[in-house]
Order: structure tokens, then sequence, then C-alpha cells
């Protein structure tokens, strides 16, 4: 769902293919028939942004017909613990959760608790800053805190209780009946119901499903929830810890994964552990608000993390009497993330840019505010393997045309470095299975070409000596950083500092052999923790290649994954609560009594030797409070989460909200949309409107994107090449005929797209790829274009990113560019200053403003909420 | 079809001197009735051309272990090497997530890295410039570091608009890390951090 597996991933596919080639059925559930629907057994089209709807009529029939794997959900995950009296649900609410805050447009989610989660615990994540956190997102590998995980948590593992999270559950996916599914998403009751028999008669003791998505799902104001959603069905079928289960994010670049885990983003540090905030005065406080006192888990070693880190950034500098220098790490107080901060540049409160292999002109939603921030900038860096539109902006882009940016008046100072390639440096990327993969040099770059190792090692080391001897205080992190990685002709060198980000005991100078070796006491540094192990026994790991053929299928000699090697995640839930696998057929770790450890195909994620039978002794925490029978081991209360009793900011459990632009007014619920999504609301950033606001037939169809096999993203690395030009040269839309007849459009010939952003023109390709839907009594239009254009490579064209506004998911701040709403008219575009006027022409008759979008909360007696819009600008 | 076939192979026959069982081999249809390729799709139907022609690989004096660039599958590839240039990257068929394979895209690495979209200079644009212009690298690397520590101090804070404590620079930003290496975003990531910088982020936001 959410994935065109087949041209985005297309390599990782063949073990799709390999799968049915076995008997496996395969169901392509997305709104575009591609090469990965031909291969499936069934496609089923859906309105894009619907797939919560779907997944919860999922749910419903699997709770209503007692279809789930009842002994792997009353085990393993929180089906049996009871909630607090005073949780509302969405049955309750029209569509909102209790604690719902309309001025903040935020939740205080204290009443989502467990019942015996103590008061005073409970609401330390909330606060009045809740919207601004992405607090979900810092909770990242290791899931949000919860007081009073290691106690015993009331339940009732009988799933009768009606406050016990199985009947809550039931209660709020009731609605979603096959009927509901097929008003909402425009899948028939028939179609819907032959899916939910295969995934239920495909899951189970003796099968297991899988269920993959990719950006379909994240790129929505409700990305969060969807992959909750999925995570929810496969839980209750026992789906998760189990060969061939499993939720799989594709993800669509190089070393995604690795960027996450070792994060360019601004409110994680490595392995997880969230950028501090004001609030965090010490390192025993920032420790405290990661864990709690009473929880299971390996989160409960998060000093020994923490410390680490500051011990491999300030090394001898770091120590127990300064609090290892955790004063010297910025802290974050709301959201910096990209699109408020290029927000920022158009209001002058932003000086410098650094784009590092990446081209948000073309790449990134609203192009238009992307191209408009860089060139309101003192200086902007570009780093790339080629020239890119974010470089050329003050020459090239759709602005010079209208006139909004002419070079003369472009006060921006742009360098432009030449990157080093993949060949040409070493290292390593973490693919989308969190394996680590060591590339060798192959040559020499040439020139000025470098890597961003040699970049900003030596960027450190200028600034270094341009400040020495300052006694300015505020020059004290970078002169005090601990920057003395081995350097071989002038480069410094990629093992040595993969060697410290695994991790070093200091005392021996030995690199250690996994997290567990960490401590709090300043006598080992770690840069990331959940990579230790990755260079154990001074040997890189992520160099392995024992060739695939002499391996098992779990290849665990090939490459490192986090952690310690571990391939499939959660794999304790392979087997029973007694340690034995469910069947024979689908054993992959299991207890081996006579030697008293845990054993298998893959590495267990479990503690080696902690028996199935073990029961901690009352009061313990931590690690030592994990059960033998509790295989989610990172998570604060040792389960799989049915329900999330905190770490979103959008509510417990997933709920269908309408995208922020659609042509429908929800017929689930009073509220249309997500009531806590972050709109933005400002006149450079504007919305079409969406039920109940009137004049949405402006903007009458649904508008997707996705990409294609042939080219990457913004295109820098393959718009530029000429085999790949040359596959796909140029950007085109499909319609439906059914469309093409309603709008005139002829296939092959141009048709222009506008939403009140932009206007994009394309060739037109008339197929049946894109059917209409019959959403609850119309007919709706969808229509899909690639995204990879811009103004400069081999091929050119407009980029469809500028068709979006910025609206994003309120847990972590990725903005809604799977769905909007649009026009298409025939021929091509105006141009030049025509272009301007012919938008505003738009926005008049749609009667937008910057209110528009921005009344987030439309359920309940104050039906229209507060306009949630920016005073300034 | 049998005379021109025997036509073109006694042609070759005389000039490459051979005795009759070789010429019977260099009749195609002979090959494909004995030589396991019935249909005449595959060794049967090639030229004598073809058979001369080597592979782009043959001239490596050396092979590098390697990943695909472009998506997050991670398909390995082995790239040939000769004289310090890159002759040509092919699929490497001990990666158990790949066998062997690459997609167009990984397909396309060599041109990624030997096409002459290339850049291999620094360059400059100055504000309200109109063209660029050449710079040399350790100049540039130099105005960076100026303009680095200019733009930290213009956006510095002390503590926020409440009056706690931040220490950090809200005067400068960074976008990228996705397709970089897990060593270089550690630097990127401890770097910024020591120069109070915290709008650093990357694609896995988008
Ligand atoms: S070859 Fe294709 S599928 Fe494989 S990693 Fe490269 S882009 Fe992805």
């Amino acid at each position: 769902m959410g994935s065109n597996m087949a041209e985005a991933h297309p390599v990782g596919f063949q073990w799709v293919m390999e799968a049915k080639e076995r008997g496996a059925p395969v169901f392509h559930i997305d709104p575009r028939f591609t090469r990965t629907s031909a291969h499936a057994d069934l496609h089923v089209p859906l309105r894009a942004g619907t797939d919560i709807a779907f997944l919860g009529g999922v749910v419903n029939h699997i709770l209503s017909n007692e279809l789930d794997f009842r002994e792997y959900v009353v085990a393993y995950t929180n089906a049996s613990f009871l909630l607090r009296e005073d949780y509302r649900d969405t049955e309750d609410l029209d569509g909102l959760f209790s604690g719902y805050d309309p001025e903040t447009g935020a939740y205080d989610p204290a009443s989502w608790q467990y019942e015996s989660v103590e008061e005073k615990h409970a609401g330390r994540d909330a606060d009045s800053a809740a919207k601004e956190q992405s607090s979900s997102y810092q909770h990242g590998s290791g899931g949000p805190r919860v007081e009073g995980g290691s106690d015993r948590i009331a339940a009732d593992p009988t799933l009768r209780h009606p406050r016990c999270v199985y009947q809550v559950l039931k209660r709020h996916f009731s609605r979603y009946t096959p009927e509901m599914v097929a008003r909402v998403c425009g899948v028939s009751e028939e179609v819907f119901r032959a899916v939910c028999d295969a995934w239920t008669a495909n899951s189970g003791r003796e099968h297991t499903a899988a269920l993959v998505y990719s950006v379909g799902w994240t790129q929505h104001t409700t990305g969060s929830q969807c992959i909750r959603a999925g995570a929810i069905v496969q839980l209750l079928l026992g789906n998760i810890g189990r060969p061939g289960g499993g939720v799989f994010a594709l993800r669509g670049h190089a070393s995604i994964q690795g960027s996450t885990d070792i994060p360019t983003l601004f409110n994680l540090l490595p392995g997880y552990l969230p950028m501090p905030t004001p609030e965090h005065t010490d390192l025993s406080s920032y420790v405290d608000s990661i864990r709690a006192d009473h929880q299971k888990g390996f989160w409960r070693a998060a000093d020994t993390y923490a410390v680490s880190l500051l011990k491999e950034f300030w090394g001898d500098r770091a120590t127990a009497d300064n609090d290892y220098c955790f004063d010297y790490l910025p802290r974050i107080t709301g959201d910096h993330g990209t699109y408020r901060t290029v927000m920022d540049m158009v209001d002058g409160k932003v000086f410098g840019y650094f784009l590092l292999g990446q081209n948000p002109a073309v790449g990134s939603a609203h192009g238009r505010l992307q191209r408009l921030g860089m060139a309101n900038l003192d200086w902007l860096v570009v780093r790339d393997l080629t020239m890119i539109e974010s470089a050329t902006f003050w020459r090239d882009s759709p602005e010079v045309e209208t006139g909004e940016i002419a070079p003369e008046r472009c006060r921006t100072e742009v360098f432009f470095f030449p990157a080093a390639s993949h060949v040409e440096k070493e290292g390593t990327f973490t693919q989308t299975q969190r394996m680590l993969q060591w590339r060798e040099k192959a040559v020499e770059p040439r020139d000025d070409q470098r890597s961003e190792l040699w970049f900003f090692y030596h960027l450190g080391r200028r600034l270094r000596e341009r400040l020495a001897g300052s006694t300015d205080e505020r020059d004290r992190p970078l002169l005090d950083l601990w920057w003395d990685y081995a350097v071989v002709d002038d480069e410094p060198q990629a093992a040595d500092v993969l060697r410290r980000v695994n991790g070093v005991d200091l005392t021996a100078d030995r690199a250690v052999g996994g997290y567990t070796e960490l401590k709090a006491d300043g006598t080992t540094a770690a840069g990331c923790w959940i990579y230790s192990g990755v260079y154990a026994d001074e040997v890189n790991q992520a160099a392995r290649r024992k060739p695939g053929r002499e391996q098992n299928l779990y290849a665990t000699e090939w490459g490192w994954a986090w952690p310690m090697n571990r391939r499939v995640l959660y794999n304790r839930a392979s087997a029973d609560p007694e340690g034995r696998p469910w069947s024979e057929r689908k054993a992959l770790v299991w207890w081996d009594a006579e030697h008293g450890r845990w054993v298998g195909h893959d590495v267990p994620d479990f503690e080696r030797d902690k028996p199935p039978d073990y029961v901690p002794e009352e009061g313990s925490v931590g690690v030592e409070a994990l059960r033998g029978d509790d295989p989610f081991i990172m998570q604060a209360d040792g389960k799989g989460w049915l329900f999330a009793p905190s770490g979103l900011q959008d509510g417990p459990l997933p709920t269908h909200y309408e995208p922020h632009e659609s042509p429908v007014r929800n017929p689930l619920y009073g509220q249309q949309g997500n009531p806590t999504r972050k709109v933005y609301g400002r006149p450079d950033n504007p919305s079409n409107p969406a039920p109940p606001e009137p004049h949405g037939e402006v903007f009458p169809f649904v508008l997707t994107t996705s990409r294609l096999t042939e080219h990457h993203t913004a295109g820098g690395m393959s718009r530029t090449l000429p085999h790949l030009a040359e596959l796909q040269p140029e950007l085109f839309v499909e319609v439906s005929p059914r469309l093409a007849r309603e709008r005139g459009l002829e296939h092959l010939g141009w048709a222009h797209l506008v939403t009140s952003r932009a206007v994009v023109e394309a060739r037109v390709v008339v197929t049946d790829r894109i059917p209409p839907l019959r959403v609850e009594d119309r007919v709706v239009h969808q229509v899909w274009l690639p995204y990879h254009w811009g103004t400069t490579g081999l091929v050119r064209g407009d980029s469809a990113n500028d068709l979006f506004g910025v609206v994003v998911d309120p847990n972590v701040f990725i903005q809604e560019t799977k769905v909007a709403t649009c026009d298409v008219r025939p021929g091509r575009r105006p141009r030049g200053p025509a272009l301007l006027d012919f938008l505003a022409g738009y926005r008049r008759r749609a009667g937008i403003t910057a209110d528009t979008g921005t009344h987030v909360l439309t359920a309940g007696p104050g039906a229209e909420g507060p306009a949630h819009t920016e005073e300034e600008s | 079809m049998r005379a021109a076939a025997a036509g073109v192979s006694m042609e070759r026959r005389r000039e490459a001197g051979v005795g009759p069982k070789r010429w019977l081999e260099l009749w195609p249809v002979y090959r494909q009735l004995t030589g396991g390729d019935p249909l005449g799709r595959g060794h049967a139907a090639q030229s004598p051309r073809s058979a001369g022609l080597t592979a782009r690989t043959e001239g490596a004096d050396h092979v590098a272990k390697s990943i695909c660039p472009y998506c997050a599958v991670g398909c390995g590839q082995r790239v040939y090497v000769a004289d310090d240039r890159v002759l040509q990257i092919e699929g490497d068929p001990d990666s158990p997530i790949s066998r062997g394979r690459l997609c167009p895209k990984g397909s396309a690495s060599t041109q990624l890295v030997n096409g002459p979209q290339r850049a291999r200079k620094v360059l400059y644009r100055e504000p309200y410039g109109t063209e660029w212009q050449e710079l040399d690298l350790d100049t540039a690397m130099d105005m960076v570091v100026d303009r680095v520590l200019d733009a930290r101090d213009k956006g510095w804070q002390d503590v926020d608009e409440h009056g706690a404590r931040v220490r950090r620079t809200l005067g400068l930003a960074s976008l990228g890390g996705a397709t970089l290496d897990n060593e270089e975003n550690y630097l990127i990531k401890k770097l910024f951090t020591a120069l109070g910088a915290l709008q650093i982020e990357n694609q896995a936001r988008i």
C-alpha cells in the first residue's frame, strides 16, 4: 500500500515475485495501476489519502469476526491493558479524542494513559508546546516513555472488560464497515472483502503476511497514523517479529535510513536521543526525560548512551564535574524543521544555508517558497555532483520568468562545490532494512571534487584555527571538540570515524562489542549507540561480503544490521510464550532449553540466556524488568502497542481524516481533517478550500504524484544522464478517458494543472491506469504525475512539487505531498507575468485568503474553530 | 537459407583456413542442432564478430566492491577500474539483496560517475552577479569559514524570548544527508551542533 515497489524499488521487488512463485498472493492497494499492480493478483485502486479508512475496515473485519491470532495478541500486545475512565474516543466526540484544545490545536494526552499509571506521571509529556515538539519523532526507535511500564499493569486477559484496549479498539473501528470503506475509499465491498479474506487466511500459526509501504503513506497530514494502522493489523494477525511478516518501509535514498539513525535532523541526536530543550537544565533532567523511573526495556540505560555520545563529541574535556559538557548542546524550542526554516528565510531571519546533495528547488513541496527563500539569504553553499536548480535559481527559476527574481536584484552569494561520487570515497550507507554496507574507494576524485567528509573535517579544522585563543564562551564547544580523526593524504579516514561511532573503551583504546558495554561514567565514547557492534573486535563488520548463496536467507555475514546484527526486529515473537516456534514452517528463533539460550536462523533480538518463563523480581526496572515473554524489548512495557498511550500528537488510535485539501466532507465524523495538523497559515502558503469551506469546486480533482523507475527524486542524478533522460524525457500527466472527455484533453497533447500555488504544464497521457472512483454519491477524478523535472539537465520541464503547499503531519513534520486538489485545463500554461494574474484569478474565484484551510477544528458544538495563521508577514 | 549460410561459412573457412569439423561448427544450424541451444537464441546464433568481442570489464586492473547510490534497496555493485578510471559498474552477484541485478538507475552509475555533467571546479556567484566565476578551492573554504562565523553571530541567542538558556544560532541552516555516508552525516551533525546550529535537516523529513 502506498508503494509502487516494482518501479520505485525494482530490485527489491524480485523477492515479492519469488514469494508469488511459491504461492503467496500479492495485493496492490494504491490509487494508480502500475507495474506493481500488473504483477499482483489483484489491484485495488482507492482514493488518495484514504488508507486509514481502508485499514480501519480491515481491523473492524478482524475484530468483529474474531479472526485475530488470539494467543499472540494476549501474550505480546497491550490488548488486555485497561485504560482510564476519563478516556474519550472519537466515537464519543465526533472525531476528536479527549484532551483537545481548540486554541493551540493540540492534545493533552493525559487521559490516554493506562488506568494503573499514576496521574502525576501521565501528564508529563503534555505541555503547551506539545504541538511544536515533534516528540513522537524524538522517541524514534525507542518508543515513548511510560511511567509504570515495569509495574503490574491492570489488565483483563479475557479481553472482555469494556475499558481494555481490545474492546476500545473494537469500538473505535466499529463504524469502519465495508459499506463505509466503499463510501470513503471508492473500493467496492466485494473487493474489500477479498482483501480481508486473503490477509486473514494468510496469517496465523502456519502463515504470515508482509505489509509494504513507502512515501505513499508518509507524505500525508495523517502519515504517522497510517503506519500505526498498518502495524495494528499486523499485530492483531501475529505478523510482527515473525519470518515473512512485518511492516516494511521502503525508503528512497541510498542512506536515508542512515541519515535518520545518525540524524541530520533538527530534533534528534544520534541513536534517536532527543535534542535537549531549555527544560533540560542538566544532564540528569535530560536523561530522566527520556526514560521513566519505572519502565522496562533498553531505553532505561539512556544515561550510558547519552554520556558516551558527549564523550565522543568533547573527549577529555567532557568530565563528570562539568556534566560531560551537556551544557554545550544547543537547545531546541519547537519547530526548526526544513519548512519552518524556509519560511524564516523568506522572512529574513536566516542568513546562510548549506545544501548537501539535495535539491529543494525541485524536491521539496512548494518550490516557489523554496526558491524565494534561497533568494533572500546572505549566502548559499551548494555541494553536489552536478549543477542543480537550487544552485542556479537566481538565473533560471520560474520566478525569473515571472519577474519575481532577477539576477541583478538577487543578493544571495552562491558557492558551488563539486562533490566526490560514491566510488570516489569510502564509507557506509544504511539501506532500508537497517543494514550498513561498506563501500570501497575505487578511484580518486578529480580537481576540486571532494567528499563531504573532507569538506566538513577541514571546515571544522579551519573554523577552530580561526577561533584559536578565543575566550568567547560561545566558541568553547567548537574549540573543545574532539576532532582528531585519522587523516591520510588530507582525507579523513571514514573507518576511523565509523570506529568512534561504534564506540571505544577509553581505558583500553578498544572498540566496544555492543551497546551493553557502554558506560555512564565517562570511560566509553560512542557516536551512535545503536551502531555499537559495527566495529566489534576492531573489525569493520559492515565490510563483510560472504556471498549470499553461501548463507541462509538471513545472510547475517553480509554487511551489518543494527541493532547487534539482528535482521528481524522483535524476533522473540516468532516463538510462543514458552519459547517454541509457533509452527515448524515459521520457525525463526527459539529457546534451546538444553543449552539455556535462544538460538535460530537469525540473531535473537532478546537477551541470549533469559529463559521464556523468567519473571522479574518485584520492583525491577529496565532490562531486568523484561519478562521472558516480553518480545518488544524497546517498549516501556515490553508489549506491541495496539493502542498508543503516549507519544503521538494526534491520538492514541488511527482515525480517518480527510486530506487537508479534499473534494468531499468526511463521511465518518464531523471532524474533517486531522485536528492537530500544522497549517502554516500565511499569504505565501495558500490552501485550496476544502469542505466545510465553500468554493472547493474551483479545484475539483484529486492530485497525487510519485516517481518513475528511470529518475531519482529531484533529478540531479538522473536528468543529467543520457540513458535515463532518453528513457523518460518529458513530464506527463495521467488522466482517465472520462476526465479527458470532460476537459477536452488530447492524448499526447498538452494540459496544465492549477492549484492556489502554481500552474504546471505536462504532456497528457490518457489511460485507464488512473480510474475515476465512486465516492459517496459522486465520481471523483484523480490525476497523477511524476515530479522529477526542473530547469536544468538534459531534459527539462515544470516541477510537480510547485503545485503543493506546506501543511504537515503533527508528529514528524512531513508534508502532505501525496494528495491535494487541483484543476486541469487543456493546452499550455500562461507565461511570464500573465501567470501571476492567472493564479490570482483562481484564488479570487475560490475566495482564498491566509485563513483558508486553517480552521482545523470542524467537529463539536463550536462548529468552526479558530484560524491558525501566523501573526506576522 | 541453407545456401546462404553455407556460402558465408565457406568464405570464413577460407579466411580462417580451418578443417571440416571447425567449418561445420561455424555453421549456426549445426551449432543449433548439436550445441544445447535448440531454439537458436543463444550461443548458436553468435556471430564471429560478437564472439571476438571482449567485455569492457576485462581490461580492469582492480575491482572495488560498492553499493548503488540511488535508492535504499542497497544493491551490490562491482566497480571495474583501470588506471584510476572507472571502466564499468556491474551488479554484484554475491549480494544477498540484489543477486547481481541493477535497475536502470543502478545500471546508469557508470555515466553518473564518468559523465560530462560532473562538475569539477568550484564556482562562485557574487551578490547581484549575473554569471558564475571560478574560485580557488582554498580561497572558497576560507570564505565559507568567514560566512559561517558571521551568520552564526548574527543569529546567535544565549537565551530565547522567555529568558530560557538556549545557547544556539538560528542564523544558519543545512539540508541534505540521505545521499551521504553515515560517517559524513556524523561529522556534519557534530560540527553544526558545536557551532550551536540546529536547523540541520535532510530528505528524511520530506
Ligand atoms: S539498482 Fe535500482 S533498485 Fe538497486 S539500489 Fe540502485 S536504484 Fe535501488
